[in-house]
């Protein structure tokens, strides 16, 4: 029998202790408790990864650090120490001085946790004001300061504007430059890049830790990102349903995991780097335990592959000690699972034989006019073709580009120039309501919340049910509610949940109905953007499984819109990577995700956070913003960014836009480039040997 | 800014002729015309006198006609009595006719607006309507349509102004310390207290208040049943319960859009940013939330307005006050087909207007907004 780990066995004091944190909700008249007994602790200069599901009580232990649960929490046990002081003894004004002085927090959403009715240099300048004294001159020198740390650019201009007249990166920057304006101790990031895109978001967590090393600042670092928190951390605790469920010094824990759940975790993230499957495991079926039905004894029994009935369920579990350092599991059969057995592995994908060409798209070009003159070309001369039951995959950082070419195919938009042919038809100048219900109903979209495109007094069968009246589909409401119910089945929904509204189901639920609705009309070609970056890893696979299973089956041509690169890499039989409207790269997955790169595509991958210790990736950086559209460079788009152009002789790249040029059959680069350069790239992702 | 306050006149513009044309319409309806040849030129006349003194009197023509004249876009219509002397709108020489008719003297007019002595008809200018500043002759009243409702509308404004003062600051208040602290007690208590103003119509707490503070049955009379005297002087005395009375109904209505306002805002996450940043729960409320929150209730303070202009009616009428609601009964109530008009008219630009200043104020109040398209 392995014994508990000692509390108290790391040499550096901890700058944050918490021990046994219990935290209730009252809802409905009862206590729902959401953390049960949590531990954890940050030494100073650490940092240390807190991640889990949606719902498993990651942020609550924020708030309940902060003490800033709201009028319906509580903590019901444990302490919380920061700097050996209990903080359940403050007082009110020594609760202050702590919150922003010693410990600050970066919210998930930077948009939203500004004052949209302040400038951002005002919201600065309030934190050494109010915990330095500064006077306002001071205040402002120092949010001055603060904005050239965070490398904003302008930064006089930034603190002058107010919050909506920044960029989503911007605005991150500032909330990150306010979190550290009072010099914190403890930095709590709750989800800081989840609203970014992989390049901004690999650029500001390069920043964070540049920053928390120069400052010393201990750092407990929230996430649901596993390739993240791998890049990030020095330590990391798993939390599943209100505990703590396996601790240890990351690179341990990824390499050597001792708990069911992380392994579950990590297997179903689709993997990007040398062994990439082009299809996906399912690691982990179902959902968490909503907070008030949890099982009694471990947690995750219900979902695990490993329980034992009349052990898993028997009591509360213990964290026992699994590793010679300070890694710790709660797992009663840790000793006696096979870690080492390897994975379910779903093997690659059988290509798909590509039938006849579906859509072709010839020199689209899209520009919008603003403010009268100006010119917003947001998309310039795109062309490419997919097949029949072909998955095409577009990929960019937002403002590439990406969603108004699926505006233009669907028909929200009409395209300015060039022409687009669907199943046969030219559609270029068809917006919608002036295509017929049958090309209509042909080319679908799933759009990326779905909690956002459903109706929320509506009940799911009624929705898909007016799709299908939209659609002509059926000719009696009897015929269309047993094809509603025959949609429900081929989305892997029981059919009970017809009768419910959309807020009554899950995330991952909400999406099949999305997709549901999308098939209604039998839909030909489906346009999905973004389809699971709004869902929890465990579910992002089934849900992207469902999607593949159809394609397979009905031969849908499928145009995946996604920046994560992880799943363009399993879905894929092709990928497109625009920048600025234009397409740098296009070729098969293998080709594109393989060296030669387009020095784009390099950049775009490796910012891609990858969850296995056994990849080594190459750092690159991209710096700066997108340029805008309004004002985009001279010659190749990507120039002003791009870490290759000195190997290209003369000012080549800035005066000549590239020529798409082949480099192997169906893989085209627009590049200047030389042959040998190209030739000369390395993989971005490498096996580490052993 | 000033494109955005172009585009708002223009529509104000637009609205107004719109909705003074359908009050024109309608008080030129057949019978209400018929009404008044009947009360000027003697109640038991034939339907062919009827019909003769309409056309002497320049109600013959068409509707539009007519309503291009009164608003002195079309040249105002000239004729002959049956004397042969000329008549015409811009003349007015005939009107006196049943000037004696109006139930209330009005205060003495001006000998310049007097009927009689109307201009020659060469000198007579063309047109003379809304446009030329002519609001037409009041019958009730025997004067000027102008001057009784710029009277009317001085007194109002008095009126209204302290209604202002009183009701805006207050509901701010109760709203937003209600709106703080969602489901505290003192929301519970500020919140009922909004309620019940909010559903007592001026009708009943003007009669409550009157009946507790005014008269015999408590013994307070604190204050005057009549604000009459607040005219020419107010005073604390005769002026209290008239401006309580439309202020307290405003009051609840804004209290409660402020506290779900600022309810709302409190629950924001730059709320919660800025407490994380340890500023105490005043700064928290005074810097970063009542901006946000004061965006919704500004709105509906200017909405309230015309809205109030209702109440003006009741409470003057119960107060015998005589402002421009008290106005507006007596014109309907004695057919006074021009008064009725140009107080139509006025109302109509108030609450254009205080569209208008909802919308530019909350652009002002909203960055979002101002910086915005503009």
């Amino acid at each position: 029998m392995p014994e508990p780990v000692p509390p108290a066995l790391e040499a550096a004091e901890p700058i944050l202790e918490v021990e046994g944190l219990s935290v209730s909700f009252r809802a409905r008249g009862r206590e729902v408790p959401a953390v049960a007994s949590f531990s954890c602790s940050v030494r100073p200069g650490e940092v240390v990864g807190l991640v889990g599901e949606s719902g498993c009580g990651k942020s609550t232990v924020a708030s309940a650090i902060l003490r800033d649960l709201g009028p319906a929490g509580r903590v019901v046990g444990g302490t919380v120490r920061f700097r050996g002081r209990d903080l359940a003894t403050l007082s009110p004004a020594e609760l202050r001085r702590l919150r922003g002085g010693g410990i600050a927090m970066i919210p998930q959403e930077p948009t939203a946790a500004l004052n949209p009715a302040l400038t951002v240099g005002r919201q600065l300048m309030e934190v050494p004001m109010l915990h330095g004294g500064a006077s306002g001159a001071e205040a402002w020198a120092r949010a001055l300061e603060m904005a050239r740390d965070v490398r904003l650019p302008d930064p006089e201009r930034v603190l002058r504007s107010y919050p909506h007249q920044l960029s989503g990166g911007q605005r991150q920057r500032i909330v990150i430059a306010m979190a550290l304006m009072a010099r914190p101790a403890l930095l709590i990031l709750d989800e800081p890049t989840s609203a970014l895109d992989v390049t901004v978001a690999a650029a500001v967590v390069q920043l964070l830790r540049e920053l928390g090393r120069r400052q010393g600042t201990a750092m407990l670092f929230i996430s649901h990102d596993l390739g993240l928190v791998l890049e990030t951390c020095d330590r990391v605790c798993v939390m599943y349903a209100g505990e703590a469920v396996e601790t240890g010094p990351t690179a341990e824990v990824f390499a050597r995991t001792r708990h069911p759940y992380t392994r579950a975790l990590l297997r179903s993230l689709p993997r990007i780097g040398p062994e990439a499957d082009s299809l996906l495991v399912n690691g982990l079926d179902g959902v968490p335990p909503p907070p008030g039905e949890r099982p009694r004894g471990c947690g995750f029994a219900p979902r695990c592959a490993h329980v034992a009935p009349g052990r898993c369920d028997g009591g509360a579990v213990p964290m026992l000690r699994v590793g010679p350092g300070p890694h710790a599991a709660r797992c009663l059969r840790h000793g006696e699972i096979d870690w080492d057995a390897p994975p379910p592995r779903a093997g690659r994908r059988v290509p798909v034989k590509p039938g006849p060409v579906v859509l072709r798209v010839e020199g689209l070009s899209k520009s919008y006019a603003v403010a009268g003159r100006r010119v917003v070309r947001a998309n310039e001369s795109v062309s490419f073709e997919v097949r029949e039951g072909e998955t095409l995959a577009v990929v960019g950082e937002s403002g590439c580009g990406k969603s108004t070419l699926a505006r233009v195919l669907i028909g929200l938009e009409t395209a300015s120039a060039g022409r687009v042919t669907l199943l046969g038809q030219e559609v270029q100048d068809r917006p919608v309501r002036a295509r017929d219900p049958r090309t209509v109903a042909a080319v679908q979209m799933v759009f990326q919340d779905p909690t956002d495109t459903l109706n929320p007094s509506r009940t799911v069968g009624r929705q898909i049910l007016r799709a299908l009246e939209a659609f002509r589909v059926g000719r009696s409401r009897a015929e269309r509610r047993g094809r509603m119910l025959g949609l429900l089945d081929r989305v892997e929904l029981p059919r009970a949940l017809a009768e419910r509204l959309p807020r009554q189901l899950s995330g991952g639920q909400r999406q099949r109905v999305g997709i549901a609705r999308a098939l209604a009309g039998g839909a030909r070609i489906v346009l999905a953007d973004e389809p699971v970056s709004a869902l929890d890893v465990s579910v992002q696979a089934a849900v992207l499984r469902l999607l593949l299973e159809i394609q397979g089956s009905e031969r849908t041509t499928l145009l995946l819109i996604s920046h994560d690169l992880s799943v363009v890499r399993a879905l894929s039989d092709r990928v497109l990577v625009m920048y600025l409207g234009h397409v740098v790269e296009i070729g098969t997955a293998d080709q594109v995700f393989a060296p030669p790169y387009h020095p784009y595509t390099e950049a775009l991958l490796a910012a891609v956070p990858v969850a296995d210790p056994r990849v080594r990736k190459r750092r690159v950086i991209l710096d700066g913003d997108v340029p805008s559209a309004l004002d985009p460079p001279s010659g190749c788009p990507f120039r002003t960014r791009c870490r290759w152009k000195d190997a290209v002789p003369g000012d080549l790249c800035a005066r000549e836009i590239p020529p798409l040029r082949a480099l192997a059959p169906g893989h085209r680069v627009r590049c200047h480039l030389p042959d040998e350069a190209l030739a000369g790239m390395e993989p971005v992702f490498e096996a580490v040997p052993g | 800014m000033l494109r955005l306050l172009l585009r708002r006149l223009g529509v104000l513009l637009g609205a107004a002729v719109a909705l003074t044309f359908v009050v024109f319409w309608l008080t030129n309806l057949p019978p209400n015309l018929e009404r008044i040849a009947r009360s000027e030129a003697g109640t038991r006349i034939s339907e062919a006198e009827v019909a003769g003194w309409l056309e002497r009197n320049g109600y013959g023509r068409p509707l539009l006609v007519r309503y291009g004249e009164w608003l002195g876009v079309l040249p105002g219509w000239v004729g002959m009595d049956g004397d042969g002397n000329p008549r015409g709108r811009c003349l007015r020489a005939g009107d006196g006719a049943g000037r004696d008719a109006g139930p209330e003297s009005g205060p003495e007019s001006g000998p310049e607006s007097g009927p009689e002595s109307g201009p020659e008809p060469a000198e007579a200018p063309a047109r003379c309507g809304l446009l030329q500043g002519d609001w037409g002759w009041s019958r009730v009243f025997q004067a000027e349509v102008r001057d009784v409702v710029a009277r009317g509308l001085g007194h109002t404004a008095k009126l209204m102004a302290w209604v202002l003062v009183v009701m805006v600051p207050s509901a701010l208040l109760l709203g937003v310390l209600a709106g703080m602290r969602e489901g505290s007690g003192l929301d519970r208590a500020l919140s009922g207290v909004a309620v019940l103003t909010a559903a007592t119509p001026e009708y009943v707490s003007g009669v409550v208040l009157v009946a507790v503070f005014a008269s015999s049955a408590t013994g307070l009379r604190w204050f005057n049943g009549s604000a009459t005297s607040a005219m020419e002087d107010a005073t604390l005395a005769n002026f209290t319960l008239p401006v309580l009375t439309i202020a307290l109904y405003g009051m609840g209505y804004v209290a409660r859009m402020t506290r779900a306002a600022m309810a709302e805002v409190m629950t924001a996450p730059y709320i919660r940013a800025a407490r994380l940043k340890g500023l105490s729960f005043r700064q928290v409320v005074l810097r970063h939330a009542l901006r946000n929150a004061l965006i919704a209730p500004f709105t509906v303070v200017m909405l309230q307005i015309p809205w109030l202009l209702n109440g003006v009616v009741i409470v003057e009428t119960l107060f015998n006050y005589k402002g421009f609601g008290w106005t507006l009964v007596e014109a309907a109530g004695n057919n006074d087909i021009d008064l009725l008009l140009g107080v139509s008219v006025v109302s109509v630009v108030v609450v254009l207007l205080t569209q208008m200043a909802s919308d530019l104020g909350y652009a002002l109040l909203n960055p979002r907004i101002r910086l915005g398209r503009g």
